[in-house]
């Protein structure tokens, strides 16, 4: 089995979970990785101070893409404060896999995207050991 | 699938002479197809470099000892071989850091001495963001108007009725377009556009960064007024690229860069310039790296361009049949080797670039995926990225079964 691409990964990237477009949304952002020219975009939907709904959109690798996918179920009921502070290690261990530094911001892309809805921040996420 | 296509016998057997290309990773042969991002090189630039450092280096144009007669003879040298490589003048043969800052020059003296309210630069939609965005800042800059030859969606060329419908507005100032296009590998009608752009009073400038390392080039004949390419994409090293401008234009624009080298006198209140080319060259020069592309042109002259571009065309023609092979397989850009150089971009279905690359890689196939700094060519496509191959003339056929294989290994991975 290929150390990068697992059942899992592929899995979510042929069927991304939380894909799409939801309106009407309260926050939203968009962003593209420069390196590749892959974009992303987000809409959530928010009710007392929590992530409710949530859907991912755009286009990318199989890394961006899982990523998105996988974190999505893990934003939705998520406080919206708790979602400001996820750091890079959050999105890296949910995806469990080796991410060498060419591909670092395809695994990061969707966290940027979801900070820069919620808290304004567009900063490329930092891990804290990573 | 599987289709068989002869293999090609082509012009060129030169791998010997790259010593990268007998490193192997993991146990295994490297397959190097990227040259359209930077080519590999021969042992005798890398040779030409050292010597140069070991037993020549000295400043040029200003000491009188021998190493520095040495080392100006070596620069200068250069020069001489490298202008009547593509059929230019030497006074019109100026060294710079890469293409970009070649066609910075020129967007920058020429342009903001030229370009103004109510004039237009006119680009294309193929054309590499070093070719786009000094043209854009131009614009923005001086109130111009900025506008693109559209690409054929379908075989990737341009329109030279639209070229003329452009050129008969009446605005244009100048057309700046690549003579081979790093993404869709479409060769464009040089020669054909410079003639209808300068009898329209405009000036014609040429981004041949993916022109002078894969076919002939005569600049005089093409007649561009400005023609920019890079060398280590020529078989040279990074750090120099080379400026072709006719002397009449080079003579009328003020100086891009100022400071040492380029000037005649300097006095407290004003300075004069120095004589072309070096009015161009600010500062002091990329010395080894012109004895290094000079030596790069000396094989490239060797082995002739005229078989370099026959074993590039053979080897895209090979790999465009092989390719047809591989299912879900979607090649961009012109169908036939004849009409493109050596690079051809595809896509994959359900397998985005960058994972393709990643796992080509996992068999030390090097492809470049991404925008390829063509963001507005991607649009047009519809793609946010390509993969893409290139090829040099230390390329085989080997190599094109290596991909083929490889991509028939990635689609296993993704379960296609």
């Amino acid at each position: 089995m290929d150390d990068l691409y697992r059942d899992y990964i592929l899995e979510h990237y042929k069927h991304p979970r939380n894909f799409g477009e939801l309106e009407p949304h309260d926050l939203s952002a968009h962003a593209v990785n420069p390196l590749c020219g892959d974009e992303m975009g987000v809409h959530i939907k928010v009710a007392d101070g929590k992530v409710v709904d949530l859907r991912f959109h755009g286009h990318g690798c199989a890394i961006s893409q899982a990523a998105a996918s996988i974190a999505s179920e893990e934003l939705i009921g998520m406080d919206l404060d708790d979602v400001a502070a996820l750091d890079a290690d959050w999105v890296l261990d949910l995806l469990g896999i080796p991410i060498s530094a060419t591909r670092r911001k395809c695994a990061l892309l969707n966290l940027k995207v979801v900070r820069e809805a919620v808290s304004g921040d567009d900063s490329w996420p930092v891990g804290a050991t990573r | 699938m599987s289709v068989a296509v002869d293999r090609p016998s082509l012009a060129l057997d030169v791998r010997g002479d790259f010593p990268i290309l007998a490193r192997r990773i993991d146990g295994r042969p490297l397959v190097y197809l990227d040259s359209a991002n930077t080519s590999q090189k021969p042992r005798q630039v890398i040779a030409a470099i050292d010597a140069h450092y070991a037993e020549h280096n000295a400043n040029i144009h200003r000491a009188v000892y021998t190493l520095a007669h040495e080392a100006t003879e070596a620069f200068e040298g250069a020069r001489e071989r490298i202008a009547a490589f593509t059929g230019a003048t030497v006074e019109g043969t100026i060294f710079t850091k890469n293409a970009t800052e070649a066609i910075n020059l020129v967007a920058y003296a020429w342009g903001r001495a030229n370009v103004g309210p109510g004039d237009a630069v006119l680009i294309t939609e193929m054309e590499h963001h070093s070719n786009l965005v000094p043209w854009q800042v131009l614009c923005a800059e001086r109130g111009a108007e900025l506008r693109y030859l559209t690409v054929s969606p379908e075989d990737g060329t341009l329109s030279l009725d639209q070229l003329d419908a452009e050129l008969a507005a009446g605005d244009v100032r100048v057309v700046a377009f690549a003579h081979v296009s790093n993404v869709l590998g479409t060769i464009n009608p040089v020669a054909e556009m410079c003639a209808r752009v300068r009898a329209a009073g405009a000036v014609a400038v040429v981004d041949g960064a993916q022109g002078v390392p894969q076919m002939p080039v005569d600049f005089g004949a093409l007649g561009a007024d400005f023609y920019a390419w890079t060398g280590h994409k020529a078989l040279g090293p990074t750090g120099i690229g080379v400026l072709h401008g006719r002397p009449e234009l080079l003579e009328a624009m003020p100086p891009f860069l100022t400071g040492g080298d380029m000037i005649g006198s300097v006095s407290r209140d004003m300075t004069t310039w120095n004589e072309l080319p070096w009015k161009f060259e600010a500062g002091t020069s990329v010395i080894a790296q012109a004895v290094g592309l000079g030596a790069a042109i000396d094989y490239l002259a060797a082995l002739g361009m005229a078989n370099v571009r026959g074993h590039e065309r053979a080897l895209s023609e090979y790999a465009l049949d092989r390719l047809a092979t591989v299912p879900g397989l979607r090649i961009l850009g012109p169908a036939t080797a004849a009409d493109r150089g050596g690079v051809i971009s595809f896509a994959v279905d359900g397998i985005h670039p960058h994972d393709v690359a990643e796992l080509l890689n996992r068999d030390n196939v090097c492809v470049r995926a991404g925008h390829h700094c063509a963001q507005v060519l991607m649009g047009c496509l519809g793609v946010g990225a390509t993969a893409r191959v290139s090829f040099g003339p230390y390329n085989g056929a080997e190599d094109v079964d290596a991909l083929v294989a490889s991509l028939s290994r990635a689609r296993e991975v993704f379960g296609l």
